[in-house]
């Protein structure tokens, strides 16, 4: 949402004319077109889908939810030091059906899955998911026959990898996620950190695959 | 622990019980252990409960893997008055890989044999109830097997990353 707001710390020059206009307008002064202005002044204009999302981003409640040894960086990241509250994100509720946003926190069985896939269909739309540390995202160090990355059974916005992640981490990737809701998806990471020309790809293999990946490593919205 | 002398008197003795009922014996690091013939399993572990081994801490599956026969149980015996183990272990091949149950000897050994069924596949006759503990009831294959695929899922790095399909 975009809000322009005036520079300077002095009141804009009209101030002295808009105090007095206010005042008209109690003793019934103001009229007509007058009356427009000065509402018009007043008002900020948007689409009723960017001020939901604008509201929705700013509160976006995690699920009370944890899988394993990231889940530790999850309850910290409430804690006073990483302090997550400071972006309107520290409401852990206790219950899917009142929760935005589910982190899946560790390495996920595969009998725990469809529990985990229960409680994503419990939770009521708009809903996020954020796949947090290696194991969720691509089994990490517990790469064996009893685990399963998040991907294969839940549509997951936002992946941190780390093992676990920082707290740090993860504020940010919920952050990214806050963007993503508001329609305003990051770049890649090569545009963000300006590492193009970092492809370990040859040339003619990237040119015989820039027909088939239209965009190359950025994705737009 | 029985020394390596205590350790064949007991060998002989179960022995004695049963023809051939011990196949082996080894002392290693201070450690005692039994290779009993499979047949002859309940009686041998009867036989070392009533020798003061009345708490089967542990019951675990092996496998031997390339070696035959491939598939082992073993069971680590306390005696908690003299504070003294043994292990009793036996070795049942793939393709027959039944043992007898010792459930209704040691109660404890009803979850430990559903952990090494499930694991390794080692049916246990007489088990009141052996389906699988850990793993999903519709599993297919014995994970802990050493021929068992290790799996994997491909990861995106920056040299197969134009490979991935996901990249949009």
């Amino acid at each position: 949402m975009e809000v322009i707001r005036q520079s300077g710390g002095k009141p804009p020059d009209d101030f002295r004319i808009r105090q007095l206009r206010a005042r008209d307008m109690l003793v019934g002064d103001l009229q007509d077109s007058e009356l427009e202005g000065y509402v018009e002044e007043r008002l900020l204009f948007t689409t009723f889908e960017k001020a939901a999302n604008w509201a929705r981003s700013n509160a976006l409640f995690p699920a009370t939810f944890g899988l394993a040894c990231c889940a530790i960086e999850m309850m910290s990241m409430v804690g006073a030091r990483a302090d997550i509250a400071r972006f309107g994100f520290e409401v852990f509720r206790a219950s899917p059906r009142q929760a935005d946003m589910l982190i899946l926190s560790g390495r996920i069985s595969i009998k725990m899955a469809p529990v985990i896939r229960r409680l994503y269909e419990q939770m009521l739309e708009p809903k996020w998911v954020i796949a947090m540390g290696a194991c969720s995202s691509s089994m990490g160090v517990f790469n064996n026959y009893a685990i399963t990355p998040a991907d294969k059974f839940l549509p997951v916005d936002v992946h941190i990898p780390g093992c676990p992640p920082r707290p740090e981490a993860l504020m940010h990737g919920i952050l990214r996620l806050r963007s993503k809701v508001q329609a305003n998806p990051p770049e890649g990471w090569r545009a963000r950190y300006g590492g193009e020309g970092t492809e370990e790809v040859v040339e003619a293999e990237q040119e015989a695959h820039a027909e088939n990946v239209p965009g190359g490593d950025t994705y737009s919205d | 622990m029985p020394d390596a002398t205590g350790l064949e008197l007991l060998a002989q003795e179960i022995g004695d019980r049963r023809e051939g009922a011990v196949r082996s014996t080894v002392f290693f690091r201070d450690h005692a252990a039994l290779f009993v013939d499979p047949p002859a399993l309940r009686d041998a572990l009867c036989f070392l409960r009533d020798r003061g081994y009345r708490f089967l801490s542990s019951v675990h599956g092996v496998d031997y893997w390339p070696e035959e026969p491939r598939l082992g149980v073993h069971y680590e015996l306390l005696d908690m008055d003299r504070v003294d183990r043994i292990s009793v272990k036996v070795r049942v091949p793939i393709a027959e890989p039944d043992v007898d149950s010792v459930v209704d000897l040691w109660a404890t050994a009803d979850h430990q044999e559903r952990e090494v069924y499930d694991m390794f596949g080692v049916v246990f006759r007489g088990h009141p109830d052996l389906r699988r503990i850990l793993m999903p009831e519709d599993y297919e294959g014995f994970p802990q097997r050493r021929d068992f695929p290790i799996g994997g899922e491909p990861v995106m790095f920056t040299h197969n990353e134009r490979d991935m399909s996901y990249i949009e």
